[in-house]
C-alpha cells in the first residue's frame, strides 16, 4: 500500500534497535543552536519537574496520585518542537512533559498539582486533567485511551475551519488496545485529518509488560489496519523523535492524512508515585538510565558536535531548578479554592 | 406562518435552521447522509435511521453532513473533540440503547471537561438519539436510558412531547454552550403538530403546562405527555380535573414547575416510559415527598415500564409501556 511507511525493527529489547541512529549527519542536526538550547531547556525542564513532583510528594508536601514520565522527556520535545498556538495536544495521566513541551507554564501547572485556585484549573483538575486551552493543550486525561477521540475531533476542526494546524494525541502502548484508538485511527484515515498519533511504547502498561498484552511486535503496524502512515523513532533519541515527528507533521498540514508513530522509550518511575516497583526485573531500570538516557544522550551528541558548550547547559539546569523552587515556593503560598468553588464550572452558565 | 408537520420533520428544519444561521453546526452520525453523495447514479440520501437528517447533505454538502463508521464511541468522542476546539456538532447517536459503546465520551470527557479545566473549556456538543418502545424494536433499540445522561452533572437532557417543542427545543440545544442530549421519543416522531416556519428557542430547564387542571398533577416526559393528556380527558368525563405538566427538560429538572403545580391540585402521578428503579419518575417523586409534603393530599404515584427488558411481542410491548388507562386506574387510586 502506496500510503503506508514502515520501518521494520527487531523485538522490542530496547535503544539496541537504534544503535546505528546518532550519527553527526543525523537530521536533526538542522536545529539552529537556539532551537537545540530551548528544547534541551524543555527535556531538563520535564525531568526536574517531575523529579520536584516525587521529592514533594514523598516528603508529604503534595497530596494526589501523580504518574510520572521520567525518562520519556525526547518523545515530548520531540514532537512538541514542531507545534505551535495554533495547534492541539491531547494527553494522558502521564502527561507533565506534554504540557511542558507543548508550552504550558510551570507556574500555573504547579499551582494546580497543589490544588490552589490560582492553579491552570482553579485546582479542580490535577494532575490526571491539567490542561490549558490557551496552548492547545486539550488536557491530561483519566481515562486510559480517552484522548485519542479528542485530538482526533480537534483535528477535525483543524481541517474543517482550515487553519493549517495540526492535532497531536499522546498515548502509552496500553491505551493502544483500546477501542477508543482503534474507532478514531479508522475515522481519521477515513477523514484524512491532520493528525498524529504518538504512542509511547515504555515497555510497561500499569504493572504488565507489554508484550504480556499486544501482540504485535510494533506498535506501529496497528496503522496498518486503516491504511495510515507509521514511523518508529526511538524514544529516547531527540533528535530521531524530531525528525519523523517533522515528516509526520509536514505531511498532515499538507493534507495527507493522519500517521501512527511509535516512540520506543522507557518509564523510570513506577506507574505512579509510590509504586514499589517490585515487577520490574533486577537492572533493567539502570541500564536504561545508564547507557540510553534522553538527556545525557543530547547532551553528548551537542557537545560532541561542538555546537554547545557543558556551560551553556549546566546555566539552564541551575534556571530550571530556580524557576520550579520558585513555583512551589509561589505554590503553596497560594490561595486554596472558596468552598463556592465545589458547584461553579459545572455549566456554562450557574 | 404555522403549518402541521410531523415531529421529524420539525427536527430536520431545526437543523437546517441551525446549520444555515451558524457555519461552525455540523452534523456527524451513523447514515445521516447515506447513499446522499452518489446522487449522480440515482441515489438518495438515507438521512439516518428515522429519515430525519435527509436533504441535509444536499444543502450544506458533505464538509457538514459527516457519514461516520458504525463506531459510536469513536464518534462521539471525536465530537467532543471537535466541540472543545470551536465546533459545534451535532451526533447522531442512532438509538440510546447504543450508549453502552461509547459512555465514556459523554460520561468522563463532555460532561466533565469544562468543570476539571476550571471553567476553561467549553463543549457545544448536542447528541441526538431515538428513544423510547412502541416499534416492536425489541429489547436493544427500546429503551429510555435518559436517566443515566439526566443523572450525570455536566450534561443537560431534553426530550420533546410534540413537534413544535421539538423545533424550538432542539435549536436551544444546538445553540446552548452545554453538552446536551436530545431525546427523540418513537412515539412522537411521527405525530404532526402547528409548527412556524422561522426561527425559535424552548428554553432548556423549563416545564410547560400542557393541560391546566385542579385536581391531580399528572406529570409527562415525551410520548407520556400525550398519553397523560388522553388520561385526562378520560377522566374529565368523571369529573376529574387533571393538570398535566409537561417536564420538557430532564436535567435541569423544573422542580419550582413540579411544586406550583403539586401545591395547586394536591395529587401527583409522574408517567415515565422508562423502567421504575433510579429514574426520573423516581426523583419527581422524592421531590414531592421531600419539598412538597404539605402540598401533598395523598401518595404521589409513578406509572413506569416494569423492572424488565421491553420484549418484542406487540402484546407484551404494549402490556410494557405506560399508557393513559394505566394512567386513570393510577388516578382512582388515589382517592
Amino acid at each position: 500500500m502506496g500510503c503506508v511507511k514502515r520501518l521494520r525493527t527487531a523485538p522490542f529489547v530496547g535503544w539496541a534497535l537504534f544503535s546505528a541512529a546518532g550519527s553527526v549527519n543525523n537530521p536533526g542536526m538542522k536545529l539552529t543552536k537556539e532551537q537545540l538550547l530551548v528544547n534541551y531547556r524543555k527535556m531538563r525542564m520535564i525531568r526536574s519537574f517531575e523529579e520536584k513532583l516525587n521529592e514533594l510528594v514523598n516528603s508529604g508536601r503534595l497530596g494526589g496520585f501523580l504518574h510520572l514520565s521520567i525518562g520519556q522527556e525526547a518523545v515530548a520535545a520531540g514532537v512538541c518542537a514542531h507545534l505551535s498556538e495554533r495547534d492541539y495536544v491531547s494527553t494522558t495521566h502521564r502527561g507533565h512533559g506534554h504540557c511542558i513541551a507543548k508550552g504550558v507554564r510551570v507556574k500555573g501547572m504547579m499551582a494546580e498539582l497543589f490544588g490552589r485556585s490560582t492553579g491552570l484549573c482553579k485546582g479542580k483538575g490535577g494532575s490526571m486533567h491539567i490542561a490549558d486551552m490557551d496552548q492547545g493543550m486539550l488536557g491530561a486525561n483519566g481515562i486510559v485511551g480517552a484522548g485519542i477521540p479528542l485530538a482526533t475531533g480537534a483535528a477535525l476542526t483543524c481541517k474543517l475551519k482550515k487553519t493549517g494546524g495540526v492535532a497531536v494525541a499522546f498515548f502509552g502502548d496500553g491505551a493502544s488496545n483500546q477501542g477508543q484508538f482503534h474507532e478514531a485511527l479508522n475515522m481519521a484515515s477515513n477523514w484524512k485529518l491532520p493528525a498524529l498519533y504518538v504512542v509511547e511504547n515504555n515497555g510497561w502498561g500499569e504493572f504488565t509488560p507489554t508484550e504480556f498484552v499486544v501482540p504485535v511486535r510494533d506498535i506501529a503496524v496497528r496503522a496498518d489496519s486503516y491504511a495510515m502512515r507509521s514511523a518508529i523513532a526511538d524514544g529516547n533519541d531527540f533528535f530521531d523523535v524530531y525528525e519523523k515527528a517533522g515528516e509526520a507533521i509536514a505531511a498532515a498540514r499538507a493534507g495527507e492524512g493522519p500517521t501512527l508513530l511509535e516512540c520506543k522509550t522507557y518509564r523510570y518511575m513506577g506507574h505512579y508515585v509510590g509504586d514499589p516497583l517490585a515487577y520490574r526485573p533486577p537492572g533493567e531500570v539502570d541500564r536504561w538510565k545508564n547507557e540510553h538516557d534522553a538527556l545525557t544522550g543530547f547532551e553528548s551528541r551537542v557537545k560532541a558536535d561542538g555546537v554547545i558548550e557543558d556551560m551553556e547547559l549546566r546555566r539552564i539546569d541551575e534556571e530550571v531548578v530556580e524557576e520550579l523552587s520558585a513555583a512551589v515556593a509561589d505554590a503553596e503560598n497560594d490561595p486554596v479554592p472558596a468552598v463556592e468553588a465545589l458547584y461553579e464550572d459545572v455549566y456554562a452558565k450557574e | 406562518m404555522a403549518r402541521e408537520i410531523p415531529t421529524a420533520l420539525a427536527i430536520n428544519e431545526a437543523l437546517a435552521i441551525a446549520m444555515a444561521s451558524d457555519p461552525d453546526v455540523i452534523l456527524m452520525g451513523e447514515d445521516v447522509a447515506g447513499g446522499g453523495r452518489r446522487e449522480a447514479e440515482g441515489t438518495e440520501e438515507a438521512g439516518g435511521i428515522m429519515g430525519i437528517t435527509r436533504g441535509l447533505m444536499t444543502r450544506f454538502g458533505p464538509q457538514r453532513v459527516l457519514d461516520t463508521p458504525i463506531s459510536e464511541m469513536g464518534l462521539l468522542g471525536t465530537a467532543v473533540g471537535a466541540a472543545l476546539t470551536g465546533m459545534r456538532p451535532v451526533a447522531e447517536l442512532m438509538f440510546i440503547d447504543f450508549l453502552g459503546v461509547c459512555l465514556d465520551p459523554l460520561l468522563n470527557q463532555a460532561a466533565k471537561l469544562r468543570y476539571m479545566f476550571g471553567g476553561k473549556a467549553c463543549v457545544p456538543l448536542t447528541v441526538r438519539t431515538v428513544t423510547g418502545a412502541g416499534m416492536q424494536s425489541a429489547a436493544q433499540h427500546s429503551q429510555s436510558l435518559y436517566w443515566i445522561t439526566a443523572g450525570i452533572p455536566g450534561l443537560k437532557t431534553v426530550i420533546p412531547s410534540n413537534a413544535y417543542d421539538a423545533k424550538g427545543l432542539l435549536l436551544a440545544a444546538i445553540r446552548d454552550d452545554d453538552p446536551v442530549i436530545f431525546c427523540e421519543p418513537k412515539g412522537i416522531l411521527f405525530d404532526s403538530s402547528d409548527v412556524p416556519e422561522e426561527d425559535y428557542v424552548i428554553p432548556i430547564g423549563k416545564a410547560a403546562i400542557a393541560r391546566e387542571g385542579k385536581d391531580v398533577t399528572l406529570v409527562g416526559m415525551g410520548a407520556t405527555v400525550k398519553m397523560a393528556l388522553q388520561a385526562a380527558d378520560k377522566l374529565a368525563a368523571d369529573g376529574i380535573d387533571a393538570e398535566v405538566l409537561d417536564l420538557r427538560s430532564l436535567a435541569p429538572l423544573d422542580e419550582a414547575a413540579i411544586l406550583a403545580s403539586l401545591e395547586k391540585t394536591g395529587r401527583l402521578v409522574v408517567v415515565d416510559e422508562a423502567t421504575p428503579r433510579c429514574g426520573i419518575a423516581s426523583d419527581v417523586a422524592a421531590l414531592c415527598v421531600d419539598r412538597g409534603f404539605d402540598f401533598l393530599d395523598a401518595p404521589v404515584k409513578r406509572v413506569t415500564a416494569p423492572h424488565t427488558p421491553v420484549p418484542f411481542s406487540s402484546l407484551l410491548e404494549s402490556a410494557y409501556m405506560p399508557s393513559a388507562d394505566k394512567i386513570v386506574a393510577a388516578v382512582r387510586k388515589l382517592g
